[in-house]
This record gives C-alpha cells, sequence and structure tokens, in this order.
C-alpha cells in the first residue's frame, strides 16, 4: 500500500482553481518528483499535503489514515515534514534553535536530538561551521541546506521539499541532489516539487508532470526524460 | 563573487558587533560586580520615594503617586511585550484587559458594588487574574484567526467594547463608576492601615515586586516550550506550523497571559484609585503602552520597562518646565541624533533610501520649534505641555520605525529578523 495516497485533490484560492483533481501516489522508499512551470499549482499541492492550506475536494490518505482535514501540527507528528520553499528559515534564530524547533513535534527529542543533529551535520558539514550564527545572515543555499536539514530533524517518514534547487548556483544544485539521494537511502521517502525538471528526473524513481494546476503526464523519471513532448516542454531541447 | 558576498557578511556582522557593545561591557565584567551593581539599582528604586531627588521629581503632582502610575504602565508593557514582542501579535485594545481588571476588584470588592459579595483584596486579585485571561481567550478565540491589520483593527474595536459595556451595564456601575475599591490588606506597627489614599509609597513598593517577580516569570517563560513556540509563530507563522507548533493553541496562551498581567496591573490600579469609571479607560492609553513596548523595544524585557518610564514618565517631568529647559531638551535631541547618525557605521546597503531617511527627520526637527511655539496660541498655556503627549509620542514612533525600528534596546533576534524582512522588500533582492 502506498505511504502518501492523494485522490481526486483540488484547491481554490476563493473562486480561482490553483488545483484540479490531482491523484497521486507515493510509495515507502520511493523518490517522486513533481515537476511544473511557475503558477502551476506546485507548491500549492504542498501547502494542501502539509496542512497550511484547505482543501476543496479530493481525499489525502498517509499510511491508510485519511488525513484530509486534519490540522497541520498532528501531521507533523505521523511523520510529514516539509522543508519550504525559498527562505523558509527562522531568520532571527541560530542555525542550531532553527534545527531544535525541527524536533518540536518529537516527545522523545531530548533521546534522539544529539544522534540527529550528527546527522545534520554530517550531511550538511556547513551548518556545522555556522550553528551559532543566525539564520538570516545565511547565504541562499546555506538557507535551503538548513531548511532540509531541519525537517530530517523530525525523522519524517516523508520528506516534502519544495524547490530545493530555486535560486542555487548549478554547483550547489548537483551537491543538494546527491545528499537527497543519499537521504532517500537512509530510509526517507521524499515527495520532490521542482522546476528544475532536468534534476528531479534523474533522480526521481517516477514523476509527475502538473500544468495549469491538473497532472497532465507520468511515468518512471527515466521514461518522462526521453519523452520528446516533454523534453520539449520542460527541458528545452527539441 | 564570493569575496563580495563575504565583505557583505562581514559588514553586517561588524555592525551587529559593534551595536552589541552595551551588551558584551556588561556581560565582561566580573559576577559580583553586576551583581552588586543590581543589588544597588534595586534598592534606590525603592528608596526613590524617600529620596525624592531634585532632578527627577515631578512639580506639581505628586512624585510617588508619578512612580506608581509608571509602575502601572511597566506592568502592562511587560504584559503586552507577551503578545506584541514575543509571538509578535499587534494588540491595539490592551486597555480591554487592563479594564476587566480593574473592574472585577471593585465589583467583587466593593461594597457599594451591586453584585455585594465584598471580598477582600486577596481574593479580588486571583479572581482579576483570572477573568482577565478568559476574557483574552474570548477575544483570541474568533479573533486569532485573523493575522496582521485586521487583528489589530479587531482588536482596537475590543478596548472600547469593554469600556462601553462598562457605561451601559448598572452592575459595572454604569457612567457614575464603583467607589470604594477594596485596597491591600497590612497595619503599620502603629495599628493604622498600610494602603491609604494619602500614601501612595506602599502601593509603589507593591507594583515593584510585582514588577520583578513578572520579569522573573517571563524569563522563564521565553526559555520554554511555550516560548519557543511563540518566537517561532513571531518569525514565521507558516514555517512554525510545518514544525508541528499548534500555532492557535499558543497565540490563544499568548493573549491569555498578557491579558492576565494586564488585568493585574489593571486591579492594583483600580486599588490605588479607590474610584474607577468608565472614563479611566481611554482607548488612547492602549496606543500609549503599545507606544511604551515600540519605543522600548519589542521582544525585550528591560526594552519595554524602559519604554514604559519614558512614555509614562517623561511627560509628567515636561509638565513644567521653563523656556530655557525646553531649548535644553531641544538642543541636546538634535545633538544626539546628530552624534547617532555620525557614530552609524555606512551600511553596505545605504542608497537614496538613506537619504529619504534622514530628510524625514530633518523635516521633523525643523518642524518642532514653530510648533512647540505655536503651543500657547493653540493649547492656551504652556504649562500644559503633557497635553502634547500623544503627538510627542507619535513623532518619537514615527522616528522610530524610521531609523531605529527594533527599539532602544532592541531583542537581539528581532532586530535580525527586521533586517531580514528589510532585505525581502529590497528591489532586486535575491535569495
Amino acid at each position: 500500500m502506498a505511504l502518501l495516497e492523494i485522490t481526486d485533490l483540488s484547491v481554490h484560492y476563493g473562486r480561482v482553481r490553483a488545483v484540479h483533481e490531482v491523484s497521486l501516489t507515493v510509495a515507502e522508499g520511493e523518490i517522486v518528483t513533481l515537476i511544473g512551470a511557475n503558477g502551476a499549482g506546485k507548491t500549492t499541492t504542498m501547502r494542501a499535503l502539509s496542512g497550511l492550506q484547505p482543501v476543496s475536494s479530493g481525499r489525502i490518505h498517509f499510511d491508510g489514515e485519511d488525513i484530509t482535514h486534519l490540522r497541520a501540527d498532528l501531521r507533523v507528528i505521523r511523520g510529514i515534514s516539509q522543508a519550504p520553499e525559498g527562505r523558509g528559515i527562522f531568520p532571527g534564530m541560530s542555525v542550531r534553535d532553527n534545527l531544535d524547533m525541527g524536533a518540536y513535534a518529537r516527545r522523545d527529542r531530548h533521546l534522539t536530538r544529539a544522534a540527529d543533529l550528527e546527522r545534520v551535520f554530517t550531511l550538511f558539514p556547513r551548518l556545522k561551521e555556522r550553528s551559532r550564527q543566525a539564520g538570516g545572515t545565511l547565504s541562499g543555499g546555506e538557507q535551503q541546506m538548513l531548511t532540509i536539514g531541519r525537517a530530517l530533524m523530525a525523522r519524517p517518514r516523508l520528506l516534502l521539499l519544495d524547490e530545493p534547487s530555486m535560486g542555487l548556483a548549478p554547483m550547489l544544485i548537483g551537491q543538494i541532489f546527491e545528499i537527497l539521494q543519499e537521504i532517500n537511502e537512509q530510509g526517507t521517502t521524499i515527495l520532490l516539487v521542482e522546476q528544475n525538471a532536468h534534476r528531479a528526473l534523474s533522480v526521481a524513481d517516477r514523476a509527475y508532470i502538473l500544468e495549469t494546476g491538473s497532472i497532465v503526464a507520468t511515468g518512471t523519471g527515466s521514461a518522462l526524460l526521453d519523452d520528446p513532448s516533454v523534453r520539449a516542454a520542460y527541458l528545452g531541447v527539441a | 563573487m564570493t569575496g563580495f558576498v563575504d565583505r557583505l557578511r562581514l559588514a553586517d556582522e561588524q555592525r551587529a558587533a559593534f551595536a552589541a557593545w552595551p551588551r558584551r561591557w556588561w556581560a565582561g565584567l566580573p559576577r559580583p560586580v553586576r551583581l552588586g551593581a543590581l543589588v544597588a539599582f534595586a534598592a534606590f528604586l525603592v528608596a526613590l520615594p524617600i529620596l525624592q531627588p531634585p532632578v527627577l521629581t515631578t512639580t506639581g503632582t505628586d512624585f510617588t503617586g508619578v512612580l506608581f502610575t509608571v509602575g502601572v504602565y511597566c506592568l502592562c508593557a511587560l504584559g503586552l511585550n507577551i503578545v506584541v514582542g514575543l509571538a509578535g501579535l499587534l494588540d491595539l485594545g490592551y486597555i480591554g484587559f487592563f479594564a476587566v481588571g480593574a473592574y472585577s476588584v471593585a465589583v467583587f470588592g466593593s461594597p457599594q458594588s451591586k453584585l455585594a459579595t465584598e471580598y477582600p483584596w486577596l481574593v479580588c486579585i486571583p479572581i482579576a487574574i483570572a477573568i482577565s485571561m478568559v476574557s483574552g481567550a474570548i477575544l483570541g478565540g474568533p479573533t486569532l484567526r485573523l493575522r496582521g491589520d485586521y487583528l489589530a483593527i479587531v482588536t482596537l474595536g475590543f478596548g472600547e467594547i469593554v469600556r462601553l459595556t462598562a457605561v451601559n451595564s448598572e452592575v459595572l456601575g454604569a457612567a457614575a463608576g464603583i467607589p470604594e475599591v477594596p485596597r491591600p490588606p497590612g497595619e503599620r506597627a502603629d495599628g493604622t492601615r498600610l494602603f491609604t489614599i494619602v500614601d501612595v509609597t506602599p502601593f509603589y513598593w507593591l507594583v515593584l515586586a510585582l514588577i520583578f517577580l513578572v520579569v522573573l516569570a517571563g524569563a522563564n517563560l521565553e526559555r520554554s516550550r511555550v516560548g519557543r513556540a511563540w518566537v517561532a509563530i513571531r518569525e514565521d507563522e507558516d514555517v512554525a506550523q510545518l514544525m508541528g507548533v499548534p500555532t492557535f493553541r499558543f497565540k490563544l496562551w499568548a493573549f491569555a497571559m498578557g491579558a492576565a498581567v494586564g488585568g493585574l496591573s489593571g486591579a492594583l490600579f483600580a486599588s490605588r484609585q479607590t474610584f474607577i469609571n468608565p472614563e479611566s479607560f481611554p482607548v488612547q492609553t492602549s496606543l500609549m503602552f503599545l507606544a511604551a513596548v515600540v519605543i522600548g523595544g519589542a521582544g525585550n524585557k528591560f526594552g519595554v520597562v524602559l519604554g514604559a518610564v519614558i512614555v509614562a514618565y517623561l511627560p509628567e517631568r515636561l509638565r513644567s518646565i521653563d523656556d530655557g529647559l525646553l531649548v535644553v531638551w531641544y538642543v541636546s535631541l538634535v545633538l544626539g541624533l546628530a552624534t547617532y547618525l555620525l557614530l552609524r557605521r555606512r551600511g553596505p546597503r545605504d542608497g537614496p533610501r538613506t537619504y529619504l531617511r534622514l530628510g524625514v527627520v530633518a523635516g521633523i526637527l525643523a518642524a518642532l520649534p514653530p510648533l512647540l511655539l505655536a503651543m500657547p496660541e493653540v493649547f492656551g498655556s504652556r504649562g500644559e505641555i503633557g497635553q502634547l503627549r500623544y503627538l510627542m509620542f507619535g513623532l518619537a514612533l514615527i522616528v522610530m520605525s524610521v531609523f531605529r525600528p527594533q527599539g532602544l534596546i532592541p531583542s537581539r533576534r528581532r532586530a535580525i529578523e527586521l533586517e531580514d524582512r528589510a532585505k525581502e522588500v529590497e528591489p532586486g533582492a535575491t535569495s
């Protein structure tokens, strides 16, 4: 059975439809990516998944439980953790405090914190160097690492990543995607939302393509990479 | 490329280090010295009504009475700081909680009250705190789903609703108010009452002790799990939710805690006044409380206490001041600002915006002398400078929000947040 199962999900902002009858599944252990252009509804889907945005119709099941209308903080306790897009850190808190906030929902955080911190610092040595520095003074790439590291502090079963490559230099993007694969190999299921289709498709087991709020194509990462229409629309090659 | 970014960051760090020198200086002192200084300062505060230092005393108003009022403002600023400074919720109706606390003591304790319960003072105070907390939760329940400006507008209405309810309710004494509010128990050695209308000194000491307790409790709260959740909500509410913080519940807690402190403050105020009516709680006072928090430095306990002292004490001190002193005040204000501007590090982001700011302040400073000269014509007499307090604090708020939005004694974290927000709105900013 799938870890995450979304059926016919629709989301509206007032009367404007942002997401229309989207269905997707993520099985335990997979990396699944949702790609699409600006305004396709990627971030809205993420917000609906983590409970920040109310759903107008459709259902979300996590590990067999219907969480469509569950409060955001309770979803974190169930094991869904999101690294939000862009500057989604706490700017005034130190890197260390940001990471501690990631474990906020865990009841056993006093037992697990040291090991989890160690894991995050191994994945992102830069964060260790800057652990006492305020989050707001980090560079864009470091902030991105911090959002991912912070999400890991919750020991999620499902990690939601919203555009981890946004605004980063190509070398950094490569580094981040390598780390994502490492995290996945350590046993965390990942749902990745991306505009950078090439990178996302090459690490993903399966992918969905979102256009103006609806899913228009789906398949394995490599199949979509070879699909001529996908190549034309998202990879910039004819 | 990276060299430039590193230089920017270095400049930021240097500026932060420069701004933090008082904190470092204080932390660098040996522990006994710091402890001694604190004890001496506390002793000075306790002795103020006995010392009556001539530089500080107010002419025309009882100095001890002013001290007590300042204390009441300090309590309110500390309570409001939980809501505004820690949780980041803009509350413009704080006077409402203050009034709820005051009326609770009056209604349950006064022999003139329609309820005729006549509970003693020591019973009334916990009741007042509890009712204030509940009123905070009642206001917060439906309104905390709103954010930012909308929340501010609704809370502004709340302050007025409480006052109007009092005006129209017989139980609350209607427009006439409630006399004979109970006073704290206690006797002097000769058997006379300790807390009287004549001598405010015991009231001042009481409020001083309570401020001390509230500061201590606040410090613990800040470090607790609740405090960290509040700071997370203030910094980014959506992200706080993503961390698993039940944001609504914690915002409600912030409202309730803030309301409890405001209610306590109001209860003390009512006991000291012995008589309250709806006119004791004008909605403008909410804005004075907020001015204290913003001027002093939202999020920093000591900052907001300083802000309360400025807001509540300075107008009283300036109430009767002669022309010569006025010139001295003005010149020192200009000199102070000029020194600040000269000593200020040239920031890497100094640009046209900086000059615009300078223009705004220059304009305000230029407008002040004619305003002050015009005062006798407008207000009849210069003696009533206290009436100009709203104007003065309005100007102070403008200057503060332009130059030092983090307040006089800022919370370190909050200053970084504000800078972060400034970066986000700057044109051409990239992440």
